[in-house]
């Protein structure tokens, strides 16, 4: 599904080297976590595949299902499947949420050249995928993001990925700031959209949330390479050892 | 102080091409206006309150041609249940207005009114109020010359609002017009106005509101390119009365919107508020002078100008808080979204307090499309063209949600939408 080869980026603005060749392949139906401490390139990783600016990359490709995503649009990779729950979903007073969720499914239909979905059809689906993630009527109406709890924000995240229906999700940090019954929540939500088709990538510090999505595969990440890959088990090493164990044992 | 000469000479020149009105109940508040206007002159680019808009075009006895713009779209409050009057190049359409009859409400023409009229006593009375300490000759200019006009009465509880449409026919029409609104106490009255009005267009209102009335104003001011307009709104509020006026503005070479208003009653509530959107040869000014001269009153002003290719936006907005008239709440915010470089923001807010106890807050800010949301919205599959577009309603989202009624927001955020969509292609 997503198919990273040594890939080097680093800040457009400054002569800083953030991923220094990162392999990776997450393949459909499969769930693979990073972690790493703060400044290992986890949060870069996220941005270049989702196509923010700010980034350069200097080498090595990133695809998804064949197609080389680095050199698109953000909204094209958006149509061609990527999906990347910001850590920090960005408020956008004066659009209603249904508004611009309506907008996003109907523009990546139109981009895949697929009929746009009626707003009987879309007011259906949003209730149903609404009510699974306890969002109300009153969330949706809302200006999306604004005077949403972290809890919220991370929800609704959740639900645009379940109405996008993307086929390689990526999760920044989609624990922080949650608490556990918040974080459970948002857990069910994404496992609910676990399938054969469906690749995820999901980013994070803590073992924590990796107990409610359960990995097929661990990446720890350090100074911008991955430098060790296993099973959900190491996730439980980091969690008892932290990472300097690791480390040391790499170098 | 004699006027320069400079001054005297345009005024004058501009004199000479009007006629005064004569023979009603106007008249002498007509002869009035005339001579404080000799007294004060007409704007000049060198005045304070004119150095970031050229008067020279509003000034002029000739009105700059104005191309009319072919109707392509339904006008904005078309569907919306009102008592519609109509005015086409500044003259009251008999045949296309409805009657002048709505419950709670009494409605006459400026040149129709009675020698005794209840309107003698707002008719340029509000008007030469609000000459202190700002002169705001166009408006004095109007209250000498107008040609027509509505004199509205309210006595309680307008059933449904009232529509003046402008309609804008002819390439040189030149309008002045002058409504008067009087609000009694706890009487209610939604305005709606949309429309050119004419090539140059000087429009003055007048309200006056009662104790406990409620003054409600949405207008569009209409699509036409070249148009030109002065407007200006003078009201003044008694006891726990409410004004609320907003204005939505897409394109026009010129326009200059200024509001005079002055809290005259205890626990009263102004609030005025505009959105603006312009593209390449558009200048907007926005002039607003709120004096709060009573206990417990909130103001606030709320303008939001989005411009592209070389449009310029203007914002001048005062509080001034007399003694006395503690607990003022004043809120002020004026912020522009500039599309690119070219584009300017000129703002002059201003407060002047001498009260101890109030809370007065202003902002003023000039930005770019916030790169954050519109990656968020992209990373969402929207394209960056209406990804822009959703953000720039957004941005306006402030000014349009002050706005009381719901379905009058809609018809607006309908105007910037498809003002949006034209401009994408």
């Amino acid at each position: 599904m997503l198919e990273i080869k040594n890939l080097h980026v680093k800040l457009e603005e400054e002569d800083k080297q953030i991923l220094k060749g990162v392999n990776l392949s997450v393949e459909a139906g499969k769930v693979h976590a990073i972690m790493g401490p703060n400044g290992s390139g986890k949060s870069t990783l996220s941005y270049v595949l989702s196509g923010r600016d700010g980034y350069e990359v200097t080498g090595g490709s990133a695809t998804i299902e064949g197609e080389d995503i680095l050199e698109m649009e953000p909204e094209e990779r958006a149509a061609a499947g990527v999906f990347l729950a910001f850590q920090y979903p960005v408020e956008i007073p004066g659009v209603g949420n249904m508004t611009f969720l309506r907008t996003a499914v109907n523009s990546q239909r139109k981009a895949r050249g697929q009929e746009e979905m009626s707003s009987t059809e879309f007011l259906k689906l949003i209730r149903e995928k609404a009510k699974d993630l306890k969002i109300d009527a009153d969330m949706l109406k809302r200006p999306v993001n604004v005077g949403f709890s972290g809890g919220e924000k991370k929800r609704n995240e959740i639900l645009q990925m379940a109405m996008l229906e993307p086929k390689m999700c990526i999760l920044d940090e989609t624990d922080s700031g949650l608490d556990v019954d918040a974080m459970k929540l948002v857990a069910d939500g994404v496992n609910a959209l676990r399938n054969e088709g469906r690749g995820f990538l999901v980013i994070t510090h803590y073992q924590r949330l990796l107990d409610h999505i359960k990995p097929d595969v661990v990446h720890i990440m350090s100074d911008g390479r991955i430098i060790k890959t296993g099973g959900p088990e190491l996730a439980l090493e980091v969690e008892h050892n932290g990472y300097a164990d690791i480390k040391a044992e790499v170098a | 102080m004699a006027l320069p000469q400079i001054k005297q000479d345009a005024t004058e020149a501009r004199l000479a091409a009007l006629d005064l009105p004569s023979g009603n109940w106007s008249e002498a508040a007509r002869k009035d206006a005339v001579s404080r206007l000799r007294a004060m002159g007409l704007p000049h680019a060198r005045d304070e309150y004119w150095k970031f808009t050229r008067p020279d075009t509003l000034v002029q006895p000739d009105a700059p041609k104005a191309a009319v713009l072919e109707a392509d779209e339904t006008p904005v409050f078309g569907d919306v249940d009102c008592l519609r009057l109509v005015f086409v190049d500044g003259v009251f359409s008999v045949e296309e207005s409805d009657d002048l009859a709505l419950e709670h409400v009494s409605l006459d023409r400026l040149g129709d009114a009675l020698d005794i009229h209840w309107a003698k006593d707002v008719y340029g009375v509000l008007e030469a109020r609000g000459q202190t300490p700002v002169h705001r000759p166009l408006a004095t200019l109007n209250t000498a010359f107008a040609t027509d006009g509505l004199l509205i009465h309210v006595t309680g509880k307008a059933p449904k609002p009232i529509n003046l449409v402008y309609r804008h026919e002819s390439e040189g029409s030149d309008a002045i017009l002058h409504h008067v609104v009087k609000i009694e106490s706890g009487a209610e009255l939604t305005l709606l106005e949309n429309g050119p009005a004419a090539a140059r267009f000087n429009k003055c209102m007048e309200v006056e509101i009662a104790d406990g009335g409620v003054f409600h104003h949405v207008r569009a001011q209409g699509r036409d390119h070249e148009r030109r307009a002065a407007t200006a709104l003078f009201t003044r509020l008694g006891e726990a009365s409410v004004f609320k006026s907003f204005t939505l503005t897409a394109n026009g070479v010129l326009t200059r919107n200024e509001c005079v208003i002055e809290l005259t009653g205890d626990n009263a509530t102004a609030h005025v508020a505009g959105a603006c959107m312009g593209d390449g040869d558009f200048h907007h000014d926005d002039t607003v002078f709120i004096t709060h001269d009573a206990l417990n009153c909130e103001s606030r002003q709320v303008f939001k100008k989005v411009l592209r290719n070389g449009a310029t936006g203007v914002f001048q907005g005062k509080i001034l808080v007399k003694e006395g008239a503690q607990k003022t709440d004043g809120y002020q915010i004026s912020q522009s979204l500039l599309l690119d470089d070219d584009s300017q923001f000129l703002a002059k807010p201003e407060l002047e307090i001498y009260a101890d106890d109030v809370v007065c807050s202003h902002g003023s800010t000039s930005g770019a499309i916030d790169e954050e949301g519109l990656f968020y919205l992209r990373s969402r599959g929207i394209e960056e063209g209406p990804a822009t577009d959703l953000l720039t309603i957004a941005f306006l989202a402030e000014a349009v949600m002050e706005i009381a009624d719901e379905s009058l927001q809609e018809k607006i955020n309908e105007r910037v939408e498809a003002w949006l969509t034209r401009r994408r292609g």
